[in-house]
Formats: C-alpha cells, structure tokens, sequence
C-alpha cells in the first residue's frame, strides 16, 4: 500500500476546487461557455491558462453545444478533454452528450446542479443532470467541495481506462458547494500527474484499411479512421450493446480507482459507489445524493443520541448505478426514506425509481417513501429532515403509504 | 460549532469578510465554511453571508438558522429588527456598526435578554482610516474582540494577501481600531 501523501489545505469553494482539479490533471483541452453557478469554474481555469500555468487549451465557443462539440473533436484527436456547465447548459449540449458517449471518448465534465427552467432559476435540484441520466455518460454525485475535487482526478482516469472508455460527468450542488468556501486538501501536482499520467490512446487492428498494423483509436491522419459514421440496423444495435457492457466493466475501475486515490490522499468515500454512515443496527435509513446527505449525518447523530436506530446512505455514484450493493444492504432495514432532489413528472423522483427496480421481487425489501424536495434551490433545514426521518420511522409501523410524499412546499 | 451571520447591502462585501473570516481560520487548522446568501447579487439590496467554524470538520450544509453571532455592517439595516434579530438565542452575539451605545441599539431593537450588544463606529473608522465607508473589515475587528475565533495575525496575513500594499495596511489600522473601541453592553 502506498504512503497517504502529504498536502496542501485550501480554503476553496467547490467551484475552486474543481478548477485546481483540472489543473493539476494535465488536460489538453478546455471548452466551455459561462453559466450561473458553474462560470467560477471556467473563470479560473481560463485565468491559469492566461497566467501560462497550464499548458492547456482553452477553446472558447458560442453555446454549450459547441463547448461539447469541441470537446468531442479534441477527445477524438486523443486529447484530454474537460468541460463544465449547469442546466440550461446541460440541455443545449442534450444531442452532443449522446454522441460523446457513443464515440466512446473519455471527456470529463462538470456539472454544477442547477434548476432547469422556467421560470428562470439559478439554484440547486438534480433534474438537469437526471435528464441526462440515459445518455451513457458515468455519474458521480459529490458531497462537498473536497469530493468534487477528489472526483474530477478520478473521472479522468476512469473514463481513460480502456475497458471503459466512457464520459463521466461529476456534479456538485449549486450554491451549496459550488459557492460555499470550505477547507479542501489539495495533493502535490506531481501526485496528481503521477496518478493520471497522459492519456494513453488504445491501439486497435482495422485490417480493411490498414492491415496487420495495430493503429491508434483516434483520428490521426496517418492512420486514418472514421468516428461516428452512418449506423443503422446493421451495427448500431452491437455498438449500443458494447456500450451497455463498457457501462457493465466500469463497476469494477470505478472501484479500483476510487481504492488507489484513497491509498495516496487518505480520502474515501464508502466503497466508491455508495457511503453508509452509522448503519450497522439501524432500523431506518435515509438515502439520497448530493450535499443533503452531509446535513443528513449530523441528524443521524442527534437521533441516535436521542437513542433512535437510524442511519443514512449516500448514493455516489449513479451510472453506473450501485444496484447489487444497494440491493444487499437496503434489506437490513424495516424501512427506507428516500430524498429525491428532482422528479419525474407524472411518476416518482429518479432515485426512488431507480431503487424499486433494483428491490423488485427481493424477499426482505424494506418499506419504502419517497421524499421529493428541495427543487430550485428551497433548502433542505435540518428540522425537516429530523421530521423526514421520524415518518420513515413511523412508517415501520404504519406502513410506506402514501409513499409519495412532497417535503418543504406551499 | 459557531454560525454567523452577516447582514450587509449588496456591493458592501459581506461575503468578502465571511471569506476572510474562514480563510483565516482554515489557515489556524481549523474547519471552517463561507457562502453568501443564495440568489444574484444585488448592490443595494439587504444581502446576508455566512460562516461556520469549527475544530472537526464540518458536513452540513443547509443554511444557518440560529446563529451564534449576528454582524450588522450597515446601520440603515436596522430598521427591519426582525430579519437582523431572526434566530439569535440567549447567550449569541450582536454586533452593530453603528455610532449608539448598546443600550440604545438593545431598546430600539427590543433585544432579548442574555443576548449580548456590541457597538461600534465603523463607518467613521473607515472614513478616517481609508477615505471610504467600507465597513466590512473593521467589523472584523470588532469581532475578534465580541469572539477572538481567530487570533488578530491570522486576519492581518489574509487581508495583506487579498490587498497587497497600502490598502492592505488601511485595512488593518481599521480592522485594529475596531477592535480597540468596541464596546459592549
């Protein structure tokens, strides 16, 4: 095992720490346009560019879609691409983010939860990013500034690894983290240099075009190769089948990586996919995503100090989504709160859909409530989650139903 | 774990002191967190920031409802008592810019018992000792007086830091001042 390195403290917000992510990540190429609660992010990215910190690549663009689009060109060239944006900029990007992840090329984005609109709003809830949930693209959802930093090294190398070879998109919280300043550790740049290394570009053998030879999957014009072309029922089923076994491989370095990062920084977080905290007797749990389930720690803490078994789980990542482990541990509860910061109109938040899924036809699954809140940014006091927790508890008795339950709203 | 609270106009630098607060407290080796009122800036407007510090690290992140310490940079902000005194429990923390006396800033704002009142002219501070009314550092001061959560040095290297020179020096001859002529009642 390797030694935990010793680091820098910073007092960064979340939106900082990811800039010094990315510049200490030795990328290629940045591409992105300004939006409210993510512009810090690019402001200081492109700040270290002109400051001649990074030898990087800043590409500035009309629109979110070609923020990404630029990113596809660089990532196909075999450049380490990196973008971020929120919301509405997520949506422009809606076509771009299909096609990066069916290109297989691994360009790491941020994304700082936002509210869609209308009406125009520039805070936090989860629906931007759960819109885009089915596009192939890995999701990470981070606690604080600390993890979202932590998880912008780790995208790169996930998404770099050639039994992957998907985008990942790392998220914080709007405002919550994106603009709270907080300590965050940072690792020496030659760590972080040391960890990513350069992106390495698998070779592969096209023997119509370029025979025995072993050429490298990107464009090159040397070694030509087509990316994206036309697909229909012949091959687009097997490229779609390839990318559901790529998302199926990604488990296992997801963890791998989130190990070795722990090794160097001393950091984890749960397994990787998902942290528990203080569940081993509980009868109840809450789980849910995001910076909400920090708050949701120290109410676990009153609660048992009041002597009640309760517990929470934090979903880290989403997609690949941790369906075994979360179907292993949730079965040690009598019933489970689940905190929905977005929402499927005319069906149930995402989580909670998610996690019926996995528990369907399960002997033991827990009784199960879904609280939506917090959307457009109403914040989640710590006197609503105590009352959160007291109905999951009250729902052991009682029962889940009504199981759709609005929390924090006129 | 300590909550405060900053009141302020949009444009006067709450959320600037709230970061220098916290700055100098990560760099004590304590915990700490700053964010300023959620929403658009808006130069003018009542506006609030915020600070946690703590020994351990700090994981919540909802807003601050009950503030240990409440700090008004603006005495015109007065007026609406309720939004100044939302929140601050007995033994808390007030503490005003202001040219009155805490005994006349606890009966104009129906303070209640065992909140504890500190006043002082930061405006005119500011004026004298940097030409301009920016209250936001010499309520630094004050603080550190109310509550030395930081010790006086920490603050002094972050605002050198932030204002390099002459201006990082005004600052803190008005930050010192402050913290000389606070006066509590």
């Amino acid at each position: 095992m390797q030694k935990v390195v010793k680091q820098r403290m910073m007092a960064l917000n979340g939106d900082e720490a990811v800039a010094w992510a990315v510049k200490q990540s030795n990328v290629d190429v940045v591409s992105a346009y300004p939006i409210t609660p993510q512009t810090l992010i690019v402001e200081r990215i492109s700040e270290f560019v002109h400051n001649g910190e990074v030898d990087m690549e800043f590409i500035k663009v009309e629109s979110e879609h070609s923020a990404l689009s630029a990113c596809v060109g660089a990532a196909a060239a075999g450049a380490r691409a990196f973008t971020a944006t929120a919301a509405n900029g997520l949506q422009l990007m809606f076509e771009i983010l299909y096609i990066t992840a069916s290109l297989r090329l691994p360009v790491v984005m941020v994304v700082v939860n936002r509210a869609p609109s209308g009406p125009i709003n520039i805070h936090c809830d989860h629906n931007d990013t759960m819109g885009a949930r089915d596009s192939g693209w890995i999701q990470i959802y981070t606690e604080d500034a600390q993890e979202a930093y932590d998880s912008t090294i780790q995208a790169f190398k996930i998404s770099e690894n050639p039994e992957v070879l998907l985008p990942t998109m790392v998220t914080l919280d709007g405002f919550f983290i994106s603009h709270t300043l907080q300590n965050v550790s940072l690792l020496p740049d030659e760590v972080v240099h040391e960890f990513l290394g350069v992106r390495k570009v698998p070779k592969i053998k096209v023997p119509e075009i370029h025979g025995d030879k072993e050429v490298p999957l990107m464009l090159n014009p040397r070694y030509p190769l087509t990316f994206g072309p036309l697909d229909l029922f012949d091959y687009y089923f097997e490229h779609k089948r390839q990318q559901i076994e790529a998302m199926m491989r990604a488990y296992k370095v997801i963890e791998e990586v989130h190990r070795e990062y722990a090794e160097i920084s001393g950091r984890s977080y749960g397994d990787g996919f998902i942290e528990p905290y203080r569940i081993d007797d509980a009868d109840v749990v809450v789980v849910g995503l995001g910076s909400t389930m920090g708050t949701t720690k120290t109410i676990v803490d009153e609660l048992r100090e009041e002597g009640k078994k309760v517990g929470s789980i934090r979903v880290r990542v989403f997609r690949p989504f941790p369906r075994e482990r979360l179907k292993k541990v949730l079965c040690n509860f009598d019933a489970v709160g689940v905190l929905d910061r977005g929402i499927s109109f005319g069906h149930y938040g995402q989580l909670y859909t998610d996690l019926c899924a996995t528990l369907y036809g399960v002997k033991d699954a827990p009784a199960m409530i879904d609280f939506v809140y917090g959307l457009g940014g109403r914040d989640m006091p710590p006197k609503l989650l105590k009352k959160i927790f007291e109905e999951v508890l009250e729902a052991r008795v009682k029962g889940p139903e009504p199981v759709f339950r609005i929390k924090g709203v006129r | 774990m300590l909550e405060i609270r900053w009141h302020g106009r949009g444009g006067q630098g709450v959320w600037s002191a709230s970061i220098l607060l916290a700055t100098a407290a990560i760099r004590t080796g304590k915990y700490a967190q700053s964010f300023p009122e959620f929403g658009p800036e808006r130069t003018g407007a009542p506006v609030q920031a915020y600070n946690r510090i703590d020994d351990k690290p700090i994981v919540i992140h909802s807003n601050i409802y009950e503030p240990d310490i409440v700090i008004v940079i603006d005495p015109t902000l007065l007026e609406n008592a309720k939004a100044i005194l939302s929140g601050i429990e007995p033994g808390g923390h007030l503490l005003v810019n202001t040219p009155e006396s805490p005994d006349q800033i606890r009966k104009k704002l129906e303070v209640p018992e065992g909140v504890r009142v500190w006043t002082v002219d930061a405006t005119t501070i500011a004026l004298e000792e940097m030409g301009r009314a920016i209250t936001n550092t010499p309520m630094l001061g004050a603080l550190l007086k109310a509550v030395p959560v930081v010790p006086l040095d920490a603050i002094k290297t972050v605002v050198r830091e932030r204002w390099p020179g002459e201006v990082g020096e005004k600052n803190i001859r008005a930050i010192e001042r402050a913290l000389k002529e606070v006066k509590s009642g």
